[in-house]
């Protein structure tokens, strides 16, 4: 099976007042139809990388891979036009926190429909409602009808999300980007949300790229475990398998949680060795 | 630690950069980083060469004027601009460039009274009415509106008419209509600011409200206080010239710029150097404070931090 | 003898019909030099009950006990050399314009207590950071030594008790090892008492007690950690809690999809 998104040697530098600085330095991966998660603390790059995949960054940013690919499509050559036609309908974006991605003035039903419209022009507004519907019905949404007339702020956080998701499968993409989708919502509601996301990859093949700052979340939930220090990535290892880690990096995260089943008095605490930078 | 460009890295093993040792050196270093990115916007540059040669002018006025501004010399009445009246000579002969020069002076004491003012009267209002709410919010805000719904020319022209004309009358005239948009301004920063945790903080720390706002919530409004400010200059030196205009402002024969124009209007037709001299002086000082209030905006806005 | 207690602890938002509950009797007590958690999820009034005990917000009804003293319904300035309150996002809770040695003097000025320099400075050490954080701004620290310098302003006056408002949970992980360590020495060599606000059960595993869990303004369950964790709560939400934080599972989801 060849894989659906191929990046090799991916670079991403800013532009600063001081010079360039370098967010992702040389990340190479593969995403086939899988739960692939990328963890690391904040300014690892981990977020940049999948902004990097949509070319969503301001023009002072400077990318280079050697080859980044998303099935028959270069992604580094392709034109902005392409690259709309890829955005939101072929590899779907599902941010942090659903609030400043809706448009708070338009019923979140017709922001889904819209989306549907956007990519199918000869579709009927009666058959993107009814698309809608059905999609809100999969987000498990028990009242489709009643939530399609609800203005964003009228939703709890989790529909919020639940929404979100739905208006960015209607296209029905190949790949998802989930940039922490669940770190502003609760444990139960987590639980649901992740479990939204695991049945469209069982079911549809979808590849979904999973940018997460939880270990423990990722361990139980994503097949394999990019872990990002400084830009690079130290360690690709498989989920059931984080617990073999060998990277110092990723054994001092792991160390450094508290956790339920096994209490210690101190958390170890992470020694960072400089040659990780290079290593 | 690399061989290339600096790069982004997890922020707790990011190095620190070199610390202040101690308080004047942090203070200095903060300054020097503000001033760094003033300097980067030319026209801001420009704005501010023209601002320091106002004050250097209205300083050395006695060094740079070669007439009296004030001494009439009728035989040479209305001549124009030539090597000895650089600008021309006004109706009464006096030289005008010597009368901008002075004039100096004039506008640099009203824009500094009106600031002083209102910059303080502003702030003290505005962070009070949005720190406490409730009524006394309601109260000052309605006073505000108040103040704010009079076109604040007709507000001065009633004042200095009732008053009686001079220049300290047009300066509390100017200073009754400049100070609401400023109490306005700090409210809404101080309604934004005092949500904040650090203000929850100082509550729990036993702070009084007076100390919070002092210390707390007036440092905070500062920055966009004083843009307002910087580009309220600009009106300052307009509404001057305008009562000046009017003949509600300084009295002759002080070198008023707006004076100068009101009186040089008669002749205007033949002598276009009474009025243009004088106009080009508050075209320049006012362009000049509001690209300076331009430039102070991107760097003391702490959303640009 | 019990350092904090609260008994039958009411709040509403709101006024006349718009009024909503957000806090119905709520009942806990928390000894000397005990760790206490509250958990629950947000929107549960957990951050509530917090700001009820600081004294931010001062129209609750019912009873609350800080160190044997009946709280008022207004901020006290003796109760602030009692309890001190840390803050959940380091970023906003430390005034951008101000040094760390000026944020750590102001508490020391209102309160009249001289030897400003040398109490900074003793402070500063007993949160693991030394005198060269004296003059810097907060943007001049990492989200780690913001959360030092916030606990070190909350401790120079010397208070008997810390109200931990999420403290680690903006944070990345090896961050929160590093301030959770350090909560529990201050604890251990001063024999504080912290109520602490938390979603992460991970984190009142590892330093609370005793727990209570809240929710929609109640508390569920009031319990020890190690009920808690050897699974033996009693209350199935407090069960779904645990969890739901251990691990994902699809069998969960399936399970508490139902319930809802």
């Amino acid at each position: 099976m060849t894989p659906q998104l191929e990046i090799n040697d991916l670079r991403v530098s800013f532009k600063t007042p001081d010079g360039y600085v370098d967010a992702v330095r040389g990340v190479s991966l593969q995403l086939g139809r899988e739960k692939l998660a990328i963890v690391g603390e904040s300014g690892s790059g981990k977020s940049t990388v999948g902004r990097a995949i949509l070319r969503l960054h301001p023009h002072s940013a400077r990318i280079t891979a050697k080859t980044m690919r998303f099935c028959e499509v270069d992604l580094l050559s392709a034109s902005e036009k392409t690259m709309r036609s890829i955005r939101g309908a072929r590899i779907s974006m599902i941010l942090q926190d659903p609030k400043y991605s809706l448009n708070p003035v338009v019923r979140v039903g017709d922001q889904i429909a819209e989306s549907y419209l956007a990519h199918h022009p000869k579709a009927s507004r009666a058959e993107a409602r009814e698309r809608a519907l059905a999609m809100l019905e999969t987000v498990r949404i028990r009242d489709p009808q009643r939530v399609f007339s609800l203005y964003p702020h009228e939703v709890s956080g989790g529909m919020g999300q639940r929404i979100m998701i739905a208006m960015m499968l209607i296209t029905e993409p190949d790949i998802i980007i989930a940039d922490e989708p669940t770190s502003a919502l609760d444990v139960s509601v987590r639980t649901q949300i992740l479990a939204i996301l695991d049945d469209l990859v069982g079911e549809r093949g979808l590849g979904l790229l999973f940018i997460s700052h939880d270990l423990n979340l990722v361990r139980s939930f994503c097949d394999r475990v990019i872990v990002m220090y400084a830009g690079r990535i130290v360690e690709t290892i498989d989920a059931d398998r984080l617990g073999e880690a060998t990277h110092p990096y990723t054994r001092g995260l792991l160390d450094s949680l508290p956790e339920i089943d096994h209490r210690r008095a101190r958390l170890p605490v992470l020694q960072r060795d400089p040659s990780w930078l290079t290593a | 630690m690399s061989n290339q460009a600096s790069i982004i890295m997890p922020a707790e093993a990011a190095p620190a950069r070199t610390a202040p040792h101690s308080a004047t050196q942090a203070m200095r270093e903060s300054t020097a980083r503000a001033l760094r990115r003033l300097f980067r916007n030319p026209l801001t540059v420009v704005g501010l060469i023209v601002v320091a040669l106002l004050i250097l002018v209205a300083i050395f006025a006695p060094l740079l004027a070669n007439h009296d501004p004030l001494v009439q010399n009728l035989p040479r009445a209305l001549m124009a601009p030539s090597a000895d009246n650089w600008f021309g000579t006004d109706e009464y002969g006096r030289d005008i460039y010597s009368r901008i020069v002075y004039g100096s002076r004039i506008t640099l004491y009203v824009i500094g009274l009106v600031t002083i003012i209102v910059g303080p009267v502003g702030l003290a209002i505005g962070t009070t009415s949005g720190y406490f709410g409730g009524w006394v919010d309601t109260l000052f805000m309605r006073v505000t509106d108040i103040f704010i719904s009079f076109p604040s020319l007709v507000l001065a022209l009633a004042f200095v008419a009732a008053l009686g004309p001079g220049l300290e009358h047009a300066v509390i005239a100017i200073a009754l209509t400049a100070w609401p948009p400023i109490a306005r301004l700090a409210r809404a920063e101080t309604l934004s600011i005092r949500k904040a945790d650090f203000v929850a903080v100082a509550q729990l720390q036993g702070a009084s409200p007076l100390r919070i706002i002092v210390r707390y919530i007036v440092p905070l409004c500062l920055s966009s206080v004083i843009v307002r400010l910087t580009m309220n200059m600009a009106g300052i030196v307009l509404t001057a010239a305008g009562l000046g205009f009017l003949g509600l402002g300084a009295l002759p024969p002080a070198p008023e710029w707006g004076a100068m124009i009101s009186a040089g209007r008669r002749y205007m037709m033949e002598c276009w150097w009474l009025v243009a001299m004088p106009g080009m002086a508050i075209m320049m000082v006012s362009l000049a404070f509001n690209l300076l209030g331009d430039g102070l905006r991107d760097v003391l806005d702490p959303r640009n931090d | 003898m019990s350092m904090i207690k609260s008994k039958g602890l009411s709040m509403a938002f709101g006024i006349g019909s718009k009024a909503r509950d957000v806090l119905t009797d709520v009942n806990f007590s928390v000894a000397e030099g005990e760790v206490f958690g509250l958990v629950g999820e947000s929107g549960s009034g957990k951050t509530t009950v917090l700001r009820c005990l600081a004294g931010l917000y001062t129209h609750w009804r019912g009873e609350l006990e800080i160190a044997g003293k009946q709280l008022e319904h207004r901020l006290d300035r003796s109760q602030c050399r009692i309890v001190q309150m840390v803050f959940q996002d380091p970023y906003g809770s430390l005034h951008p314009r101000h040094t760390v040695a000026t944020a750590l003097a102001e508490p020391l000025r209102i309160h009249g207590i001289g030897d400003v320099d040398r109490r900074i400075d003793e402070t500063l050490e007993r949160v693991g950071l030394n005198g060269s954080f004296r003059y810097r701004y907060p943007h001049q620290l990492s989200g780690g030594q913001r959360q030092r310098v916030a606990i070190a302003r909350a401790l120079i006056l010397e208070p008997r008790v810390l109200l931990l408002d999420e403290p680690t949970s903006a944070l990345d992980v090896s961050v929160q090892a590093e301030i959770l360590n350090l909560l529990a020495d201050l604890r251990a060599r001063d024999g504080l008492t912290y109520l602490l606000v938390t979603h992460d059960l991970g984190v009142v595993a590892h330093l609370c007690d005793r727990l209570a869990v809240m929710q929609s303004g109640r508390i569920v369950e009031t319990l020890t950690v190690d009920t808690l964790c050897s699974g033996a709560a009693a209350e199935p939400y407090t069960r779904t809690l645990l969890q739901a934080s251990r691990q994902y599972s699809r069998e969960l989801a399936t399970a508490t999809a139902m319930e809802a």
